[in-house]
């Protein structure tokens, strides 16, 4: 909120100062209307401002100053000099309750009822009051016009341009190495400069989200719901460009949670949940990505009604509509005209739907995710690029051009060659067959009208590349691949844009302008007509889709990287290390007074929070500790099974990476042998330091758990004594004595040599099995 | 009076209103851009600017100015910066604008682009519109 507040103060002092120059002449000429209205907008963006801020004295003069120029412009009042002087009057004020605002100053308001009574139609006039010497706080931020920044980073782009120019021409001649030197320096320098003049464009994610309490209170008050909102990840920072452009999405689609998703407290009761709905919003950096997940436990979508609306709308055959897989029905809600609910309600239904949200963020190179569960719960997964300034493409070269071609785009790129890849010609098309599936083959050298490169030997086209529109997936046949670079993308010009096959230009480190592929633009002009019925004809392309299940990749407590199926989470949340306690031979988690049986593949360490992964299966629930979550991502078709029994179901590539997926069905069937307990081992300390040094890091590493102290919480499991120390029967169960001679002395038959390390173990494995 | 730049295109001088001129430069390679407009020769960077190059000839309606003219004057259009090869430059100087002589006819591209005429010593040069230069607003206008 205080970044709000202070944005308004901002805001409202540099409308004051332009708005000096009008009140002046408004003030000679009240008859000029540009004049009125321009003050009259004033006072109303402070009045709006008010309102949501919470500043009621402001809200009260800005409020009657409207009043009385909204009068004066439906011509119901003239404006005199008295009112005038009135509008100024309260205008000043405004301006030094700001200024008191920010330097936190105390301002009377004995004089401001004085100055609404003046706007009266028969007040007498007031002698102007003197303007209230208030400090002006120091500010540590200043507001920037955006082109100057956009000028700073081009001038940031020329500086790297000149030092790579400056960097070629030195390579090649010898340099002195000072100069060497000196060049090296100026290159950490800009690359230092390049991050801090990107991070001006950045603002913290909390600029966005710091409205949302307001809004879901005031939202969840008029529907007579209750909601309790969740937000993490303000820290987040992202372009501010992007910023402003995710404000209206995220409020669709946060007003469609309260006003759709979560139900009625009566609803909600019914249905076994709490009173109160819940809403999870967060956001989280990935990558050059930023995810900000919107997660409620509501309704969730209607897929069946979904799909009836459909039906009865016309707008899919019956035959398309059962060849549809879940997450196609479910990507129903994004078409125009299919709202999931019948009623249209004031908060949500404005014919603003989640088509519009969709192509929204799609504008600027984002992705929607849905994740539904009926009756539990909608999770939307928005992904967006880090900033719209710096794009991450891959660089394609065809014969002797390179153009770009965004990431986010691509789905793989893979070679023409052996079995995984044939192309046939069906009628006078291409099609692309890679691991089953059919695709349309586009060449990109054809569509341009490039000569296709004789030096790679037989021709172009070896290379794939699998682009993903929103309509459906192609090849485009390349020469090569040449690099992945980060660009500062540009619009191209109208006569080169109007082609439809480049979404941008670019200037990369080479200093040759490169063109910005448009992928949904190619399949356009190739002639390419997707249909989403297209899967009822083609088998393959069906089972692809069936296959593509949504899953968790996460980093798990022991590092290695491993993923669940999407659909088994119930949710991800952190919970503090003190609520998970080793009872009943168990790990067990107590979470919203319930105990959850909790899984971990290695200790969980020294940390306050852990994230769990909470699985449900419908009726039971149990609770899975990682290490950190990473992002979704879509499981392939192909996993390699596992070896062995154990939680792991297989192997699969994902991102070119060997990541374990976990056997859900296994963990739920308890086939996991619930960690060894934890065997707690006393180390009866003699002052020698041995025990400590030598020995414990050993037992530690055998899964002992080691303490040098008499155990408070119970006796422990087995105690470790040196020679003939004594030892209290009670504080342990069972007693392993060491000696420092190898050979025993009659009167210690049963201990053991301190370094016969076999033995010892043996020793205390019987100790403790004997529990 | 008025501030014109004197240059030679597809072998005839012409005028060009100097507030349309942003910079004279000689450009480096230049990048093709497929499925353009044949008035669009590609792309060229200019410091950190990409800027459109415009083929003077073929956009008149004439023969494809040479590639080995190299020297382009910068304007700029609705934010955008396009290189317009001239094949000489060379003079800048101060004239009077007039109308286009009545009845003058004006073949090829000539009619879309002149706007004016002015006098040096004498010889009546066209006034060129560099922004009538480029496809996409030919094409509009």
């Amino acid at each position: 909120m205080d970044d709000l507040l202070q944005e308004f103060i901002a805001e409202t002092r540099e409308t004051l100062e332009s708005l000096s120059g009008e009140i002046v002449a408004w003030e000679a000429d009240p008859a000029d209307r540009a004049r009125l209205d321009a003050i009259f907008r004033f006072v109303h963006t402070v009045k709006g401002s008010c309102g949501f801020l919470d500043l009621p004295r402001l809200a009260r003069l800005s409020h009657a100053a409207e009043d009385v120029l909204a009068a004066v412009r439906d011509g119901k009042r003239v404006p005199d000099t008295a009112l005038v002087n009135a509008v100024l009057g309260i205008v000043d004020r405004i301006g030094e309750l700001v200024e008191a605002i920010d330097s936190g100053a105390a301002l009377d308001d004995s004089s401001e009822d004085l100055l609404i009574a003046a706007l009266d139609e028969d007040a007498q006039p007031v002698a102007p009051a003197q303007a209230a010497n208030v400090h002006r706080a120091n500010s540590r931020s200043v507001r920037l016009n955006v082109d100057l920044l956009d000028r700073m980073m081009s001038g940031m782009s020329e500086m790297v341009l000149a030092r790579n120019e400056l960097a070629r021409r030195l390579r090649d001649e010898t340099v002195d190495p000072l100069v060497e030197a000196a060049l090296e320096r100026l290159s950490l320098t800009v690359a230092e400069m390049r991050d801090t003049v990107t991070r001006t464009r950045m603002q913290k994610i909390d600029a966005l989200f710091s409205a949302l309490p307001r809004m879901v209170r005031d939202t969840a008050g008029e529907l007579g719901k209750q909601v309790v909102l969740g937000i993490d990840g303000a820290d987040v920072e992202l372009d501010r460009e992007m910023i402003e452009l995710m404000r209206d999405p995220l409020v669709h689609i946060i007003r469609n949670a309260v006003d759709h998703g979560i139900e009625s407290p009566a609803d909600r009761k019914a249905a076994g949940k709490r009173e109160a709905g819940r809403l999870a919003v967060l956001a989280r950096q990935s990558g050059n990505q930023i995810l900000i997940e919107i997660a409620d436990d509501g309704r969730g979508i209607d897929v069946d009604r979904l799909v009836e609306k459909a039906k009865a709308q016309k707008l899919f055959t019956p035959a398309q509509l059962a060849a549809m897989d879940a997450a196609a029905k479910l990507d129903l809600i994004f078409h125009p005209g299919l709202s999931s609910r019948d009623t249209v309600t004031a908060i949500s239904g404005r014919g603003v739907g989640m088509d519009v949200v969709r192509s929204n963020i799609e504008h600027i190179g984002g992705r929607v995710h849905l994740a539904s569960q009926p009756g539990k719960g909608l999770t939307i997964v928005i992904y967006v690029p880090l900033t719209l300034s710096i794009m991450s493409t891959i660089v394609v070269g065809v014969g002797d051009q390179r153009f770009a071609i965004a990431r986010q785009s691509v789905d793989e790129i893979l070679r023409v060659r052996g079995e995984a890849v044939r192309i046939d010609t069906v009628g006078d098309a291409e099609v692309a067959t890679v691991r089953g599936r059919r695709l349309p083959l586009v060449s990109l050298a054809r569509l341009l009208g490039i000569v296709e490169s004789e030096s790679e030997g037989g021709g172009g086209g070896q290379t794939l590349a699998i682009v993903s529109t929103r309509d459906g997936d192609y090849a485009l046949a390349i020469d090569r691949v040449i690099d992945t670079e980060e660009l500062v993308v540009k619009p191209a010009a109208p006569v080169v844009m109007a082609t439809g096959v480049y979404a941008g230009q670019t200037l990369p480190d080479s200093g040759l302008p490169m063109l910005l592929l448009d992928g949904s633009g190619i399949a356009a002009m190739a002639g390419l007509r997707f249909q989403r019925a297209l899967a009822a004809e083609d088998e393959g392309a069906a089972e692809e889709r069936v296959a593509a299940v949504p899953a968790l990749l996460f980093e798990d407590l022991d590092g290695q990287r491993r993923v669940m199926p999407l659909a088994a989470i119930d949710r991800v949340e952190p919970v503090s290390t003190d609520a998970i306690r080793m009872t009943a031979g168990q790990l067990r988690l107590a979470i919203g007074g319930a105990l959850v049986p909790l899984h971990t593949v290695a200790p969980i360490g020294e940390r306050l929070e852990v994230p769990v992964l909470r699985l449900t299966d419908g009726v039971s629930d149990i609770a899975y500790a990682i290490h950190e979550p990473i992002e979704i991502v879509h499981l392939p078709t192909e996993i390699a099974p596992a070896r062995g029994s154990g939680p792991i179901a297989g192997v699969a590539m994902i991102g070119g990476e060997q990541v374990e997926l976990l056997d859900v069905h296994a963990l739920f069937a308890g086939e996991i042998a619930p960690r060894p307990p934890e065997r707690l081992c006393w180390l009866q300390t003699d002052g020698s330091g041995w025990m400590e040094t030598f020995l414990r890091p050993m037992l530690d590493a055998s899964g002992y758990r080691c303490v040098t102290q008499a155990p408070r919480d119970g006796p422990a499991d087995v105690v470790l004594v040196m020679d003939d120390a004594p030892v209290a029967p009670q504080a342990a169960r069972n007693v392993v004595r060491l000696r420092r001679e190898v050979a025993a002395p009659s009167a210690q038959a049963t201990s053991i040599y301190r370094y016969d390390r076999a033995a010892l173990l043996d020793a205390l494995a019987h100790a403790v099995g004997g529990r | 009076m008025d501030l014109f730049l004197i240059a030679q295109i597809a072998g005839r001088g012409v005028a060009i209103d100097t507030t349309q001129v942003g910079s004279v430069v000689d450009i480096a390679e230049i990048v093709a851009v497929p499925r353009t407009e044949a008035g669009v020769r590609g792309l060229v960077a200019l410091r950190s600017r990409v800027v459109t190059v415009i083929d003077t000839g073929t956009a008149l309606g004439l023969d494809p100015t040479p590639d080995s003219v190299r020297r382009a004057v910068i304007t700029r259009i609705d934010g955008h910066d396009y290189a317009i090869l001239v094949d000489a430059l060379e003079d800048v100087a101060l004239y009077e604008r007039q109308p286009l002589s009545s009845g003058l006819a004006l073949d090829h591209g000539w009619g879309r682009v002149g706007i004016g005429l002015i006098e040096r010593d004498g010889e009546p040069l066209l006034v060129v519109d560099l922004a009538a230069l480029v496809p996409q607003y030919a094409l509009a206008a």
